[in-house]
């Protein structure tokens, strides 16, 4: 063992070279009209993934019409006018690709995956749909239906779900971060129409989107193929500013129990406000980071060494920081407590094992492992170059730019030990939390 | 829509032309000093090396009365080796910035190792540690033991697992795939050290392993790398069972559990991976509902009448047994429309068979979709150690497509009359369906 732990502090020193050596082949322009573009080339595989994010996503609905980001997301794939419902799909699938879309507070993005000659084929069809959308009336109640069907499954047949909206909504009391992506269920139930239509033309547009194609190909042919098919379209030019209802300072507590039969297995999640990556400040964030990652990232973990290994009290712990948002964020710890152990004896155990860390000031030998692997993972992520177009896809759609992006790793790298001690104790106040116990129905609250 | 017609047809020439590129993946077989076999695609590329060693047998070799001890013996190899405690070996592998993933399935057990160049052989003495000298102590074996607990007890309550438990049951009786791998609860509470012991010797051995490289790393030193892990390795392994007796009735039966979405899993008896009808087979399901958006399934029950998020149906040849499944999950009032919906499809298209447009649709599809899973040295590592499991030869990448495409509408439709069975295809609900007799 002694051998293997010198051996990887002299790798600690050797590590950043290797990772310096290396670049991303990373390339990023805008077109006339104010798309972004985003280039990561790999030309081991003739394969590429072609995506278009929209800086509009659940957080930028209007009142009374959550989920119809994720409602519209489903309509896309219905006809515009020069493509029947579904031919974009079919059309993908016959050139041997894959194609889907996701939605989240921030976003709403649309990818394909497909042989690297028919980037320009995706790229029309996308460019396509982004202004001549034709919806029936028909579309949108079958449509309605699959998005109710779809919130079934996710959410209202899984306990933890239905806990973890009722804890976002406790946490975020003005930021739209606090309604469920997918919808309320009765609000989903009215969209109609013109709520699908009105926040597609506000918002599907150029100068409002980010085109990430990676893969193996050429940054000037990307750049010919986007102006040909996106720089054909005009501006919005009355896009509205993303200004949304921001949190006050929040000064309470907040506790609260969800019961439910189908719950087998009780657990205790705790969030609090915590300040996201702003583009040119991103110093607090990296450090949040890394307390994730120290309390709750693994096996090593301060929370896991404390409360699984050293006292048996949980049979897992957790610490979960989401950095890239555009508006405030959470820092989650989760634990389940181990059998006999109660949500009470979990939660006193998790606050004292957090405040000994607070205390105890971080171990330097962890922190370096963590960094180690981090410097890693760049040499590792090479391998899989559409981790690291959404990773800029998502960031520049959460109000980063480029350069935050790559600042990020040396950021993250020049965290001292001090610092993260002083953006946990900022960061987990007891007045900007939310404490969770997710239990099972019959049991009583001691 | 005319440009993008015309703009397909030119692609659907092209084609063709992708197929050089991805026959580029050039597989050796290497064979050790030592005499393991394995297959290795170089690629120098990146300074990392993915290595899949999978051992055959997985779950199955759970010997009577002790289910769930591979599964645990799995899960605790990882928890200590050598003179490193749970933790101290957790240090040991993060500071190497290597990963060491560990699988159980019904058929196999799997490690997959990602490490860097330039401490290869220090990540190399650590998983030879970990394979040879676990500890499985009883601390560990109680902590981990516990977490496979929680995630039973979990499923006990999840409806998906619910359904997929009944299914198996029902399907494979007391054969090992009858049963969840992970044991159950009683059977897991009751395993000791010895039985985890057992399920070492009985797994990692040699007549039953196979194993896949991709990345930085030459043929000779992937020959002294495997040596060097993997010679010290009992030569054989417990025996692997016979094969399961299928058993599928039609019908429906329902689970009742007080959840607002049902969920069905549907089943009746598939095809051999070995079967000379196998690609007609894969084929027709793609058409069925194995296509995503554009499958029957898909297009009957969501797109037309939005009565689901999702339908699929998937082929499962096991090593053991051979059933076709599928899945769809509907609110309690709609389940019963899904799956007369699911029913008519299936006795629509074995009646009838698929188009000549849907077939060649389908060809398209699955000729260029196929050399996009070769994207990353893990995910190749993974394909060329099922390859060698399917006993599949090496030039099989370069050959696969040939054979998706000589399969004809004849043969297809000739499968779908032979292979689908309306009558034999069975329902497990879990939910509270209205409308259903179960």
């Amino acid at each position: 063992m002694i051998r293997s732990l010198a051996r990887a502090a002299a790798l600690a020193v050797t590590l950043p070279l290797a990772a310096a050596a290396q670049t991303d082949d990373v390339t990023t322009f805008t077109l006339d009209n104010g798309m972004e573009v985003v280039v990561v080339e790999d030309h081991r595989v003739p394969v590429v993934q072609h995506m278009v994010w929209y800086r509009a996503g659940s957080a930028d609905e209007p009142i009374g019409s959550s989920g119809v980001a994720h409602f519209l997301e489903h309509l896309l794939f219905k006809a515009t006018d020069d493509m029947e419902a579904g031919e974009l799909s079919a059309t993908v699938a016959a050139n041997g690709g894959r194609d889907n879309a996701f939605t989240s507070y921030d976003y709403t993005a649309y990818f394909q995956r497909v042989a690297a000659d028919r980037l320009g084929l995706m790229m029309e069809m996308e460019a396509d749909r982004m202004r001549d959308i034709r919806l029936t009336e028909a579309d949108i109640a079958t449509e309605r239906q699959v998005i109710l069907e779809e919130r079934n499954q996710r959410t209202e047949n899984n306990p933890r779900a239905l806990f973890g909206e009722q804890l976002n909504a406790a946490q975020y009391l003005n930021h739209r971060y606090g309604v469920p992506i997918i919808g309320w269920r009765h609000e989903m139930e009215t969209l109609d129409m013109e709520d699908a239509l009105s926040f597609y033309r506000t918002y599907y547009a150029p100068n409002n989107a980010i085109l990430v194609v990676t893969g193996d190909v050429d940054p000037e042919e990307v750049r010919a193929l986007a102006e040909t098919h996106y720089g054909a379209i005009p501006a919005n030019t009355d896009l509205p500013p993303r200004v949304r209802s921001q949190e006050p300072p929040q000064t309470a507590e907040r506790r609260l129990t969800f019961r439910d039969a189908r719950v087998a297995q009780p657990y205790l999640q705790r969030s609090y406000l915590a300040p996201e990556r702003d583009s040119g400040d991103q110093k607090t964030a990296a450090a949040l980071y890394l307390l994730a990652q120290l309390l709750g990232g693994g096996q090593t973990s301060y929370l896991n060494q404390k409360l699984q290994f050293d006292s048996n009290t949980v049979v897992y712990a957790g610490a979960f920081y989401r950095g890239t948002s555009l508006d405030d964020t959470t820092f989650d710890l989760i634990v389940v407590p181990a059998e006999g152990v109660s949500l009470q004896e979990a939660e006193e155990a998790m606050d004292r094992a957090v405040a000994d860390f607070l205390s105890e000031g971080v171990n330097q030998e962890d922190l370096d492992r963590i960094k180690m692997q981090l410097r890693a993972e760049q040499i590792y992520e090479r391998d899989d170059v559409d981790r690291i177009g959404n990773r800029y896809g998502r960031a520049l759609a959460s109000g980063l730019r480029v350069e935050d992006v790559q600042a990020w790793p040396e950021l993250v790298q020049n965290v001292s030990g001090e610092q993260i001690i002083a953006a946990g104790r900022a960061a987990l106040r007891p007045e900007v939390s939310v404490t969770g116990w997710l239990m099972r129905d019959e049991e009583v609250t001691q | 829509m005319k440009v993008l017609v015309t703009r397909l047809a030119a692609c659907l020439v092209a084609l063709g032309l992708a197929v050089p590129a991805w026959a580029e993946i050039e597989i050796e077989e290497v064979t050790s000093p030592g005499g393991i076999d394995a297959w290795l695609v170089e690629d120098h590329s990146i300074p990392f090396t993915a290595l899949e060693l999978r051992f055959r047998g997985g779950t199955s070799l759970d010997r009577p009365g002790k289910r769930g001890a591979v599964n645990l013996m799995t899960g605790l190899i990882e928890e200590g080796a050598g003179d490193m405690d749970a933790q101290a070996y957790a240090r040991a592998l993060e500071s190497l910035a290597a990963t060491f993933d560990y699988d159980a399935g019904d058929d196999s057990v799997s490690i997959s190792a990602r490490f860097l160049t330039e401490n290869r052989d220090e990540v190399i003495d650590l998983l030879y540690t970990t394979l040879h000298q676990p500890r499985f102590d009883q601390d560990a074996v109680d902590r981990v033991r516990g977490q496979v607990i929680s995630g039973l007890r979990s499923d006990a309550k999840d409806p998906n697992e619910i359904a997929g438990e009944a299914f198996s049951r029902m399907a494979y009786g007391d054969h090992p795939y009858g049963s969840d791998g992970r044991g159950t609860i009683e059977s897991v509470t009751g395993l000791t050290r010895d039985d985890i012991l057992t399920a070492h010797r009985d797994v990692l051995a040699r007549d039953r392993l196979y194993v896949g490289a991709v990345g930085d790393i030459t043929a000779e030193e992937l020959g002294a790398l495997l040596d060097r892990l993997l010679a010290d390795l009992p030569a054989e392994g417990a025996p692997i069972p016979g094969k399961a007796d299928v058993t599928i009735d039609g019908g429906v039966s329902i689970v009742e559990f007080d959840t607002p979405q049902s969920v069905a899993l549907f089943g009746q008896k598939g095809i051999d991976r070995h079967d000379p009808d196998f690609f007609a087979a894969y084929i027709l399901n793609h058409i069925l509902g194995g296509g995503g958006f554009e499958s029957r399934l898909m297009n009957e029950v969501r797109e037309k009448r939005g009565l689901t998020y999702g339908v699929y149906s998937y082929l499962v040849p096991k090593d053991l047994a051979s059933v076709y499944m599928g899945s769809v999950a509907s609110g309690n009032d709609r389940i019963a429309e899904a799956i007369e919906v699911i029913r008519e499809v299936w006795s629509r298209t074995a009646r009838e068979g698929v188009t000549a447009e849907e077939l060649e649709q389908a060809k398209t599809y699955l000729t260029g979709a196929y050399p996009l899973r070769f994207d990353g040295n893990g995910r190749i590592a993974s394909i060329m150690v099922g390859m060698q499991m399917d006993d599949l030869p090496t030039d099989y990448i370069a050959t696969r497509n040939d054979k998706v495409e000589a399969v004809t509408l004849d043969e297809v439709n000739r499968v779908a009359r032979e292979l689908l069975d309306p009558d034999g295809l069975h329902f497990t609900v879990v939910g509270k369906p209205t409308g259903l007799d179960g």
